[in-house]
């Protein structure tokens, strides 16, 4: 099999406990991602989902391991990977357009000053800012547009790897539905390869092609690797109405509640530990030709 | 019913003419009586024209010398504007060197706890002493006056920007320098344009701290030093007995140490902003 786009390899990471002893966050974990896919990873809160994706972006070290990016090892942060923080992470001093543009200057060093603020505009455009507010500063706008800027920020610089850290975490429902689908638009139109941590099932299934559980910590395990077999575009109101979402649902509810503590705090001993990939599919031509939306079957391929 | 400002404009000016009007009867009332008190007989020894003067005689004062204020007549006989320039020089000079060290000492203080641990008991050691007590050494090592003057200032506006160019630069935020991180700016494009403008607001403080300080300070030092600026200016008028002219200078040093701040306070707030 050839090596994915992005490939971690054995990653570990222990901090110092505050206890004299050592806390392992995550131990010889392995996973792999495509060019272009659009991933989620879903846990409890302090899992180790943003050590992970610290790790991914260069901003931490691990313990052990090594993450490569087209087979190139990861050392340190690279404009190659963008990132969104939770906290949006704007700079306050300068306007959404100037924050936007602080990106595209970084990384098209060449460019002229129209270049960029036309580059920074069309992408504040694709997420639903434009006129006057684009030159308002971050305080003066709210939690739904700040995160916006910051989705335009990262997408404006085109990064290989999108990282998303709860991006939406903050927001309410309805903002939240909203720059849920300005996401999907803007990556269907870029081909991005997106990795993003969320704590919410619905927006996993409506965003990712494949779902990444973890299991509690410590001694976090990525457990399963779920493929979201519902096709593309997907709109929230429809994507309820489809025979396989309730399935997968019912059985990412099962995995958080109850086999993610289950599965949890078991060390590795020294096996590289990769996600056992479920897919479910029941329409699929050769499953039960009545499936009982109750019971979802389980097809484990074992990668 | 009036606005809130222009209450409180008129508040003001009935307490101006409320307090100009007390002085001013007081005053013509302590002339008439000629009476000596223990300290007037102490100090003054009774000269005539040594009593307090009343507003009116400050502010005929002030309009003579306002009207022509650059006059220079030799060394004891110059114009408030060229006293006042002069002490402006030495601040501006003084508080000119104390930011080109503070400011760039205090980004690296605050960017490395080696450095803060190292130099941090120097700076909890110099920072209290009185500017003033630098005086004797400063005229003994630099043999000059005026370049002891300016060093007095120097001393004195350090501190306050350093400390506060430190703690604002320790203070900015790790995900900004982590956006800084993520875009590979490299340590001098993070330092201007991450890290500079994220502390502004708090090294603005400090300068604002710091020139307040030096105007305090620059009045002192002239007593001290001589020759011109405002502080020997004060100093010469109180032995020549010139009260009307000490007390218009100290209403100078006031306005002029007000426009000072409003001007650090203006670039305060340009470079605020809100989170
Ligand atoms: N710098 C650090 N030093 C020590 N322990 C750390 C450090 N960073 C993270 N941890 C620990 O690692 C574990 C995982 O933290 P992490 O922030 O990755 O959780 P998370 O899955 O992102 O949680 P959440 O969903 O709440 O954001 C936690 O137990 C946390 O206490
Ligand atoms: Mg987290």
């Amino acid at each position: 099999m050839s090596k994915p786009f992005l490939s971690v390899e054995r990653l570990s990471q222990t901090f110092p406990d505050g206890a004299g002893g050592m806390l392992t966050v995550f131990e010889n974990a392995s996973f792999g991602i495509e060019k272009g896919e659009f991933v989620c990873i879903l846990g409890h809160s302090g899992c180790g989902k943003s050590t992970i994706m610290n790790v991914l972006a260069g901003l931490a070290e691990p313990s052990a391991g090594v993450v490569k990016m087209d087979g190139v090892a990861v050392s340190g942060p690279s404009l190659d990977r963008g990132v969104v923080f939770q906290n949006y992470s704007l700079l306050p001093w300068l306007s959404a357009l100037k924050n936007v543009t602080f990106g595209i200057k970084a990384r098209y060093r060449s460019w002229s000053r129209e270049k960029v603020v036309e580059h920074a505009t069309q992408y504040l455009a694709m997420v639903g800012l434009e006129g006057d507010v684009i030159h308002r500063k971050p305080s003066q706008l709210s939690g739904g547009m700040r995160q916006r800027v910051s989705i335009a920020r990262a997408f404006a610089n085109q990064p290989k790897l999108l990282l998303l850290d709860e991006p939406f975490g903050a927001l309410d429902a309805l903002t939240r539905g909203t720059i849920q689908e300005e996401l999907l638009k803007i990556w269907s139109q870029t081909e991005q390869t997106v990795f993003m941590i969320t704590h919410d099932i619905d927006e996993a299934i409506l965003l990712a092609d494949r779902i990444l559980l973890m299991t509690n910590g410590p001694f976090a395990r990525i457990a399963e690797s779920v493929e979201i077999t519902i096709p593309r575009p997907r709109r929230r109101t429809e994507i309820v109405e489809h025979p396989n979402y309730y399935a997968i649902r019912n059985h990412l509810v099962q995995f958080l509640g109850k086999r993610s503590k289950e599965l949890a705090g078991r060390a590795s001993g020294g096996e590289s530990q990769s996600p056992e990939p479920v897919r479910i599919d029941l329409t699929a031509p050769n499953d039960d030709p009545e499936p009982a939306p109750q019971k979802p079957i389980l097809h484990a391929v074992n990668g | 019913m009036l606005s809130v400002n222009k209450r409180a404009a008129l508040l003001s000016v009935v307490l101006l003419i409320v307090a100009l009007g007390a002085w001013e009867i007081s005053v013509t009332r302590q002339v008439m009586g000629e009476a000596l008190t223990e300290y007037e007989i102490l100090m003054g020894v009774g000269q005539p024209r040594a009593a307090v003067p009343p507003p009116s005689d400050v502010i005929i004062k002030a309009w003579e010398q306002l009207s022509n204020p650059f006059y220079d007549n030799g060394p004891n006989d110059k114009g408030i504007g060229i006293q006042l320039a002069y002490s402006l020089y030495r601040v501006l000079s003084g508080f000119a060197l104390a930011a080109a060290l503070a400011i760039p000492l205090g980004f690296l203080i605050g960017m490395s706890p080696v450095a803060y641990k190292a130099l941090n008991p120097f700076i909890q050691v110099l920072r209290p002493i009185s500017p003033l007590a630098w005086m004797p050494l400063a005229l003994f090592i630099i043999q000059d006056s005026e370049a002891s003057a300016i060093f007095v200032i120097f001393i004195c506006s350090v501190w306050p920007m350093l400390l506060n160019t430190a703690f604002g630069v320790a203070g900015v935020r790790s995900d900004w320098v982590n956006v800084a991180r993520t875009h590979e700016l490299g340590s001098l494009r993070t330092a201007l344009t991450v890290i500079l403008p994220a502390a502004a607001p708090t090294i603005l403080t400090g300068m604002r701290i710091s020139i307040g300080i030096a105007w305090l300070v620059i009045v002192a030092a002239e007593m001290l030093v001589g020759g011109t600026g405002i502080g020997y200016y004060v100093w010469n008028e109180w032995n020549n007995l010139d009260l009307t002219s000490v007390i218009f200078s100290i209403l100078m040093i006031g306005l002029v140490g007000m426009v000072l701040d409003t001007i650090f306070a203006t670039l305060q707030r340009a470079v605020t902003y809100a989170e």
